[in-house]
């Protein structure tokens, strides 16, 4: 049986290198006719928040600062050579000398071509997150089981 | 990443309408004609324009 032409990702990690790589195939699988699907989970969540640098998200002070912690997409780690943040700027002009998409332009182009992200239900209740409180590309707020019926037919990657 | 660019640009435009990419050899000018021409696009032409940069031209 051909398999459909469909690509789902776990976004678990946070680091900025890692969600380079889940929206770096998500974007090249999308171009090329795949339906791509994106659950974020835990970490991963910092990936789709409307505030991109650091802000107290969170429904009590222990998430909150959290939060604050944990920050956006403009505030994520490396996970390695991170040097207390120096890192993921160090990453950022390489990737711009060398003509490589950015994090926020492969962001920007996941939004373009209709990949389909959701947000990891559990994990919001944990840290205090709401739906409001990410991108509006944000398609839906699902849990394991809803996560299995999208990807069912497809490959899936756990990042 | 240069198909995805490619694949933007190319939703904007109207039914009929040219689009011509600037590429560099290897990864990016083996893939974007080809995966073009998978999508249903009109490959016309890949010219040499200089060193190692090629110009596809797409008809959408």
């Amino acid at each position: 049986m051909a398999e459909t032409k469909k690509l789902s990702l776990i976004a678990f990690s946070g680091d900025f290198d890692k969600l380079t790589a889940v929206f770096t195939l998500a974007t090249g699988a999308a171009a090329v006719g795949y339906e791509v699907n994106i659950f974020f989970t835990f970490w991963g969540l910092d990936a789709i928040k409307k505030k991109l640098g650091r802000s107290p998200l969170g429904s009590n002070w222990l998430t909150k600062l959290f939060g604050v912690m944990m920050g956006g997409l403009h505030a994520t780690p490396t996970s390695r050579f991170n040097f207390f943040g120096i890192g993921p700027k160090i990453f950022r002009s390489l990737m711009r000398k060398n003509n490589v998409a950015t994090l926020e332009e492969l962001v920007d182009a996941a939004k373009v071509l209709g990949i389909n992200l959701y947000a990891c239900e559990m994990a919001m209740h944990v840290l205090g997150l709401n739906k409001e409180d990410f991108i509006p590309e944000v398609k839906d707020v699902l849990g394991v089981a809803s996560f299995l019926k999208l990807s069912e037919g497809g490959r899936t990657l756990f990042i | 990443m240069t198909f995805v660019k490619t694949k933007i640009e190319l939703a904007k435009l109207q039914e009929g309408d040219i689009l011509e990419v600037l590429l560099a050899e290897g990864e990016p000018l083996d893939n974007v004609p080809r995966n073009a021409k998978e999508q249903g696009y009109n490959v016309l032409s890949v010219e040499h324009v200089e060193g190692s940069t090629h110009k596809v031209t797409i008809k959408k």
